[in-house]
């Protein structure tokens, strides 16, 4: 009746995930209380939940991204506080619990926070900068999001109910068959996996659509501010990427599933093939995650120093060829497969030549603030933490890309310290200093500037901390997911890197806070301009929070950097620039398909966890049905009247014309054409 | 410096049809038609799908050889019955465009008889492929028997899901057009489906060639 399911997968015996899950449990039963109690649930549906709105879905993978952010970085606790105690001791944490939460921690970090938090930031941006009013696929929008939240609730329910996979967070066969991980714990991560999948394959067509075939007038292709390329280029990605994964999870599943002998050390399989497939995925990701923090440096960076970009086409030419040479590099992952001396060099080559595009970026960034006026604002900070740690991050990879020396360092600290001075250093700063930059746009009131600092000095001094050690340690040998270890020297590193650690969990106390301190004080906090940070795209023309339909009017764009040339002109004429009649607005209507087939899919992916088949008929026949339903919806937009569109962009344009004034008196025409 | 304008919106709201007053060049005219945004997304869609197409390639070309003492492709490929398969879904894909033909002269009775003999076509290369699936395994050749018939089966089984799933779409299909017309978005639907269906071709004129024409060469 239940397949594999029985009271004995509740783990009552270990007290540490009976206890979180109980925690987690109080805390999602009490916020879901208090949404009923206080009555807040049809606001919910209505305006969040079956919303198509690209800015609304944006916020919803933010959201999700950094609750998930809070799991994995207590994994990361977690391991660190193993670690510092492990030496010729067991620790707290037995192996097969240990090797399960190195496992979550990778595998939540990459799929449930980075790339949440990348696609929630392109969602909500990139049209706002293309100057539209939506993706191309609102509805596939909201799927796309809600299949992602479903992978993330599998993962989350590994913890109470059966176990997390103990392979490492990509799941490397033999050890991923069923051989020799007959429990529940890898099909969990194959099935959180490729639902999670099928979402972020979802928002990469949705995007790339809307980039090259949703824009505002004149908005051609080297108009597009470089956010909108960045995104490009990690959405290409994501749509030649991602099928990989889809198929290589497909194949490692009828391993699992069927006795198929993709993988397996009989019947002909090669395991190595999985390593190749995986990582032609894999390595491509890793550029997803790090393009659109790329294009949020260089929004951050030119709008801080109050210059335009340096060398705007070298950027766009720098970003597309790390997008082509991505897709060339992934054997560097196994240079130690033995795949020869010439195929290595070849990939080890490969790999060194991604520095090239890379350091013209960071070159760009360098000479745009170069005779700028610089304001030291919190994602201004993020930025040049960013450039400072990401070339010691570039650094270590062009070392390890010497496929001699990564013969030494495989699997070594080396390259956990690596990869996560790339990724904190890169994305993380990068998802940040976007978070900070453009929360006033979606809330309408900025973020705590004091607490954003604090926040910003614990994570960059942490990360130094709790990762320098770990580079240390690759050079005396250490190998990753230890659960102990016999060698005293080690010990002290792994102590400091623990106090690192912690570092950076007060730094993530700051950013709790700083939410918490902004929502309090936000009046005080309030960007009544829609133009915080003296902007230069296009979302700083609209108001903060932008209406539903964003622009009032499509606007038409004439050159580089669309709100300045507006705004400047705005500043030369001395007057706003007039506006011709409003018009009423066509708008996608609202849907549950997203949500109800976020259930069903649920449905589906536990019931093929545990191999409950009727009920994954139920789920089945129930996604069906739900595509059918909205297949057969009539009246898929509303329209918002010319006068609610007026009355709204009213607003805007006084605040704006209020702005002006004030500028203009402290900039007199008269007095610049003089100058 | 260049003054930018606000241009006035029209009848159009989401100004869909290119209507521009200064009338730029394509690629500065605004949002593509509707039409065009579906099916370039489709497309987009549909290339994904050849790659992960193409990683079951991968995965059948580095275990070909694998047969862990089993059968070879030269041993279990019958390349009469795949010429009739082949056949019935490249006729499929003809009727398919007839279907297409009539959708866009708003003929109903032509689209039916078109769609339904497309449904019929695909069935029947269905058929024939579940009775070679069946076959290989009554006689110890199924999925679990080697690697290489692992990847043959996930390869192929996973185009003949495609199909299936696509003929679930064409009742879908033929049931909104009885339900709704040919309005726009069923219009718009119906392109994507055409392009769906084409591609099954696209990739069974691979499949073919690869699996069971070198196969059976080698």
């Amino acid at each position: 009746m239940f397949g594999k399911l029985t009271w004995a997968a509740i783990p009552f015996d270990q007290p540490i995930p009976l206890v979180t899950s109980a925690i987690v449990g109080l805390i999602v039963g009490a916020v879901l209380l208090w949404v009923l109690v206080k009555g807040y649930l049809p606001y919910i549906w209505r305006e969040w939940i079956t919303s198509v709105d690209h800015k609304r879905i944006g916020v919803m993978y933010v959201l999700l991204a950094s609750i998930m952010l809070l799991r994995g970085f207590a994994d990361a606790l977690m391991m660190r506080a193993q670690q510092a105690f492990a030496f010729n001791a067991p620790g707290y944490l037995p192996p097969e619990h240990y090797d399960q939460i190195f496992t979550a921690h990778g595998t939540i970090m990459i799929f449930f926070v980075a790339m949440p938090f990348v696609t929630g930031l392109m969602n909500f941006v990139v049209p706002l900068q293309l100057g539209v009013r939506d993706v191309a696929f609102p509805t596939i929008n909201s799927v796309g999001f809600w299949l992602t939240a479903t992978g993330a609730l599998l993962i989350n329910l590994s913890l109470f109910v059966g176990e997390f996979a103990r392979t490492g967070w990509l799941a490397y066969p033999p050890l991923s068959e069923a051989a020799y991980s007959p429990g529940v714990g890898v099909d969990y991560y194959l099935w959180a996996l490729q639902i999670a999948g099928v979402g972020t394959l979802t928002s990469g067509i949705n995007l790339v659509t809307t980039i090259l075939k949703v824009r505002t007038y004149g908005m051609t292709y080297l108009r597009m501010p470089v956010f909108c390329w960045t995104a490009l280029a990690s959405n290409l990605l994501i749509i030649a990427a991602f099928p990989i994964l889809t198929a290589t999870l497909v194949m490692l599943t009828l391993d699992r599933y069927l006795g198929f002998h993709f993988f397996t050390n009989d019947g002909g399989g090669n395991a190595m093939m999985f390593i190749n497939l995986i990582w032609a995925w894999g390595h491509p990701e890793v550029y997803i995650l790090i393009l659109p923090a790329f294009g949020v440096f260089s929004e951050v960076v030119s709008t801080f120093s109050g210059k335009p970009l340096f060398g705007y086409r070298s950027m766009v030419a720098a970003t597309m060829g790390i997008c082509i040479l991505s897709f060339m590099v992934w054997l560097h992952h196994f240079f130690t497969m033995g795949a020869g001396p010439d195929v290595n060099a070849v990939f080890g080559i490969a790999t060194m030549i991604i520095a090239v595009p890379t350091g013209v970026k960071i070159y760009n960034w360098l000479f745009t603030m170069y005779g700028g006026r610089i304001r030291f604002e919190t994602p201004m900070l993020w930025s040049v933490g960013f450039i400072i740690t990401f070339i010691v991050g570039g650094m270590t990879g062009v070392l390890m890309a010497v496929p001699p020396a990564d013969f030494v360092l495989h699997n070594s600290l080396f390259l956990i310290a690596h990869f996560h001075n790339v990724i904190i250093g890169g994305v993380v700063f990068g998802l940040f200093a976007g978070y900070t930059y453009w929360f006033p746009k979606a809330f309408g009131f900025k973020l705590d500037e004091e607490l954003g600092k604090k926040a910003f000095w614990c994570w960059f001094i942490g990360y130094y901390v709790a990762f320098t050690p770990l580079y240390i340690l690759g050079f005396l040998g250490m190998t990753r997911r230890m659960q102990h270890y016999d060698v005293a020297a080690w010990q002290p590193w792994l102590i400091i890197a623990g106090i690192g650690a912690l570092i950076i969990l007060a730094g993530i106390g700051f950013q709790v806070a700083q939410i918490v301190v902004s929502i309090r004080n936000r009046e005080a906090l309030r960007d009544v301009t829609g133009d915080p940070w003296d902007g230069r795209s296009l979302e700083w023309s609209i108001a903060s929070p932008p209406p539903v339909f964003n622009f009032a009017f499509m606007p038409d764009v004439s050159g580089e950097e669309a709100y300045w040339t507006v705004k400047q002109t705005a500043r030369s004429q001395g007057a706003l620039i007039p506006r011709p009649p409003y018009q009423p607005i066509e708008m996608p209507r609202n849907t549950a398909t997203g949500f109800v087939c976020a259930i069903f899919s649920s449905i589906m992916g536990f019931a093929l966890i545990w191999q409950i088949w009727w009920m994954l008929g139920l789920g089945a026949f129930g996604a069906f049905a739900t595509f059918v339903v909205f297949a057969w919806r009539d009246h898929d937009e509303y329209e918002i009247p010319a006068a609610t569109v007026e009355a709204l962009d009213a607003e805007n344009r006084r605040a704006r014309g209020i702005a002006l004034e004030d500028y203009l008196k402290t900039n007199p025409i008269e007095e610049r054409q003089s100058a | 410096m260049t003054a930018v304008t606000f241009s006035p919106s029209s009848a159009d709201p989401h100004r869909l049809g290119h209507a521009h007053p200064q009338g730029y060049s394509d690629s500065a005219a605004g949002p593509a038609p509707k039409r065009v945004i579906t099916g370039f997304g489709f497309w987009i869609f549909l290339l994904t799908d050849i790659v992960m197409f193409s990683a079951f390639f991968a995965a059948y070309a580095v275990l070909v050889g694998e047969t862990d003492g089993g059968p070879t492709g030269a041993e279990i490929f019958e390349l009469p019955r795949i010429a009739l398969e082949t056949a019935l879904l490249l006729a499929s894909s003809f009727t398919c465009g007839m279907a297409a033909i009539a959708a866009d002269a708003g003929n109903k009775r032509w689209f039916y008889i078109s769609m339904a003999v497309t449904a019929v076509l695909g069935l029947g290369f269905l058929g024939l492929e579940l009775q070679e699936f069946s076959e290989l395994i009554e006689h110890g050749a199924g999925p679990t028997r080697s690697a290489f018939l692992s990847a043959f089966f996930t390869l192929v089984g996973c185009h003949g899901l495609h199909v299936s799933v696509g003929i679930l779409w064409l009742l879908t299909m033929m049931a909104q057009v009885f339900a709704k017309g040919f309005r726009a978005n069923i219009m718009r639907r119906l392109l994507c489906f055409g392009l769906f269906w084409h591609t099954l071709d696209i990739v069974w004129v691979a499949v073919f060639t690869i699996v069971y024409l070198m196969g059976t060469v080698k």
